[in-house]
């Protein structure tokens, strides 16, 4: 994985003074509280309900166990013995001090890791399929190309203060794991037919208030052209996105109101007006960073053979191991959805125990997953057992990935200022309520909780999503059903009336009924709902 | 690193150049497109820059508006004027703080007319903070990637 060299370090070191000297500006009064605040959320300081939360960049959802185990000490020192791993492939904690911030900073520094940019109207950190470097089915890494994009957008001078935040997302597979077309800009790795790499780019794409699914907006991308062209649709985006209501300001609303060709148009007629900038990192650049990305050593012969035996190792296996690339070596997933627990959530031990498993197990490397879950990516299968037996001592051996208790859930009311309903009790009581057999029976089924219609929890995009909002001032939570955040994009559909907090847990269980009474040989429940529709659900949940 | 003088005109402006102050006011965008004696103009949050682009033989001073420090439509005119080869004066003028200066600076900023007096020590110790940028913009900065590459 990528190392920072003396220019990355000086970079990050010198944020973390900056931020040092405005911290102590706002603590003096020098600042006020409305000139501080863009400050502080491009370095991912937000104030909350109780408490200052930071949320911590971890590029493209990659780490090492340096990295890991400063992730748990910072939990321990500075905050309450816990980080929330987050759907950017982020880690926040809840409840910090503002006078310790740039302590906190400094440690990240220490272990090339910071803040920058991961909230505020700015660039935020790209996003990356959590599988990359070991997915049998991507046609070259794709994280290279996102640490050209990390690099090449932190402190962009002219994209800085935009309308809205901005996400960018990176893939190289058939299978969309990073829900790019969900993303302000979406990419994918292509070969075209004469073997050249470029990117499909995706434009316009998003959840919040007013979801929309990107439209493709340029087929083939030469990926030499990469950055050029995302700043041509950022330019494009600064210039003339709305700027008098924050809710019309994301790129996505320019996309739809000029439409896609006109929008098309206009980034394509600016790239050609930046293309003399010289923009664009060099391939030789790219060159230094891909060489960071090379396969780890993996043993030649290593056995292929998983004794099954144990029926629980067994279970795991089949729900939450997937195929590596490398004969002999498999992708494991650790589940942060206990049955009853909170999604994401990790406590310091169990966060320095996962730094300890990726250095024995995987040499050294661990990914966050956009599902709030982590990923060991290169794990000989002969160490499965054992790996296995650990995580399961340590409570984090639960067999749920895409299942219905594997939830996204956001903070919500719990902890969000933004919130208007809680999301943690809801994915708690559903947990309960699949956690047993039940939900091996359903099988694949992406549940999706948001606290608000902010979609921080991802509700468009789930296969079932549930929206917490205020009702009158109780908290009443919608139903959507038919909503993906994979290559099969597309959003859900509210099923009607909402429903209270014991309600929404029977509504999904009812929804689940359908698809269990219905489905073909080989359904997922998203295929079923795609092919019997909304009225049988319907029917079941209010009839 | 670079060095501010006091605008001689107001003494709550910072300029960046050698050159004379310019004398003449700025009129509007509308006004200047349509007096071409005109040799000074304000460029308000939402106007297209790009409009300026053939009478640079004419033009001393372009003014920028930034009516909040959090809109910044201001730093893509900036940068268009200076990718189209303006050399004259470059001005941000109203909402602009202190710790967006360095940015401004970036994109081709030589001048600033806050609407709130800058602390100049605070404003030097931001223009000098970082000795490494990612990004080739409008001042004389290097990418990191050209130094890593010679």
């Amino acid at each position: 994985m990528y190392k920072y060299d003396k220019y990355d370090q000086a970079i990050v070191d010198a944020r973390v003074e900056e931020f040092r000297d405005q911290a102590a500006r706002r603590i003096a009064g020098a600042l006020t509280e409305d000139q501080f605040k863009p400050l502080r959320l491009k370095n991912g300081l937000y104030l909350q309900l109780h408490a200052y939360m930071l949320r911590v960049a971890i590029p493209y959802g990659t780490l090492d166990s340096r990295q890991m185990r400063m992730l748990g000490h910072i939990a321990r020192k500075y905050d309450r013995g816990y980080g929330h791993f987050t759907t950017r492939q982020n880690l926040q904690y809840n409840w910090i001090k503002l006078e310790e911030a740039a302590d906190i900073l400094a440690d990240l520094a220490s272990v090339e890791m910071h803040a920058i940019q991961t909230s505020g109207e700015s660039i935020r950190n790209v996003s990356s399929d959590q599988y990359a470097g070991a997915a049998a089915d991507e046609i070259a890494d794709p994280r290279p190309w996102a640490e050209l994009i990390r690099q090449a957008t932190t402190f962009h001078p002219e994209f800085s203060y935009l309308p809205r935040k901005f996400k960018i997302a990176v893939t190289a597979a058939e299978e969309d794991r990073a829900a790019i077309r969900l993303h302000d800009i979406g990419l994918k790795l292509v070969r075209n037919g004469a073997g050249e790499l470029g990117f499909e780019v995706y434009i316009g794409g998003g959840m919040g208030r007013t979801p929309f699914v990107a439209p493709l907006i340029r087929p083939f991308l030469p990926a030499e052209h990469l950055f050029s062209y995302c700043e041509a649709a950022l330019r494009v985006w600064n210039r003339w996105a709305r700027r008098d209501n924050i809710h019309k300001q994301r790129i996505k609303i320019l996309v739809h109101d000029l439409g896609q060709e006109e929008f098309t148009r206009q980034v394509e007629e600016e790239w050609q007006a930046i293309l003399p900038n010289q923009s664009d990192v060099p391939m030789v650049e790219f060159d230094r960073i891909a060489a960071y990305f090379v396969d780890p050593p993996f043993e030649a012969g290593a056995p292929d053979e998983i004794d099954r035996s144990d029926p629980d190792f067994a279970l795991w296996v089949d729900q939450n191991v997937v195929a590596h690339k490398a004969p002999g070596y498999a992708i494991v997933n650790i589940s942060l959805k206990p049955i009853g627990g909170i999604p994401g959530d990790a406590s310091a031990e169990q966060i320095e125990l996962m730094a300890d498993l990726a250095e024995r197990y995987s040499f050294d490397e661990l990914r966050v997953t956009h599902a709030q879950n982590i990923v060991l990516p290169h794990v000989r299968k002969a160490d499965l057992y054992a790996l296995w037996q650990t995580l399961s001592e340590n409570g984090l051996a639960e067999a749920n990935l895409d299942l219905i208790s594997d939830i996204i859930a956001c903070p919500g009311l719990d902890y969000c200022s933004l919130a208007n309903a809680r999301s943690i009790p809801i994915a708690q009581k559903l947990s309960q309520r699949f956690g047993d057999d039940r939900q091996r029976e359903i099988g694949e089924l992406k549940l999706k909780i948001s606290g608000c219609i902010n979609a921080c929890g991802h509700h468009h995009a789930g296969h079932i999503g549930i929206l917490g909002v205020d009702r009158k001032g109780t908290e009443n939570y919608q139903l959507l059903l038919g909503g993906s955040g994979a290559e099969d994009a597309s959003l859900g559909k509210i099923t009607g009336p909402g429903f209270d907090e014991d309600g929404i847990v029977d509504a999904v269980e009812k929804a689940t009924q359908v698809y269990l009474d219905r489905r073909e040989e080989g359904e997922r429940f998203l295929d079923t709902y795609r092919r019997v529709g909304m009225e049988p659900f319907k029917e079941a949940i209010y009839g | 690193m670079d060095k501010a003088h006091i605008l001689p005109a107001n003494a709550s402006g910072l300029r960046f150049r050698d050159d004379p102050v310019h004398e003449e006011p700025a009129v509007t965008l509308d006004a200047f497109l349509t007096q071409p004696n005109a040799t000074a103009v304000r460029v308000e949050a939402g106007e297209d820059a790009r409009r300026l682009i053939p009478h640079f033989d004419r033009l001393a001073l372009v003014e920028v508006d930034f009516p909040r420090f959090r809109d910044g439509r201001g730093y893509s005119s900036a940068k268009i004027l200076r990718e189209a080869g303006y050399t004259g004066e470059l001005r941000a003028a109203g909402d602009v703080l202190v710790d967006q200066m360095l940015f401004m600076r970036r994109v081709g900023f030589d001048s600033f007319v806050p609407n709130a007096p800058v602390d100049e020590a605070v404003l030097a110790a931001t223009l000098a903070r970082y000795d490494f940028v990612y990004q080739p913009a409008a001042d004389a900065a290097v990418p990191v990637w050209k130094l890593r590459h010679g």
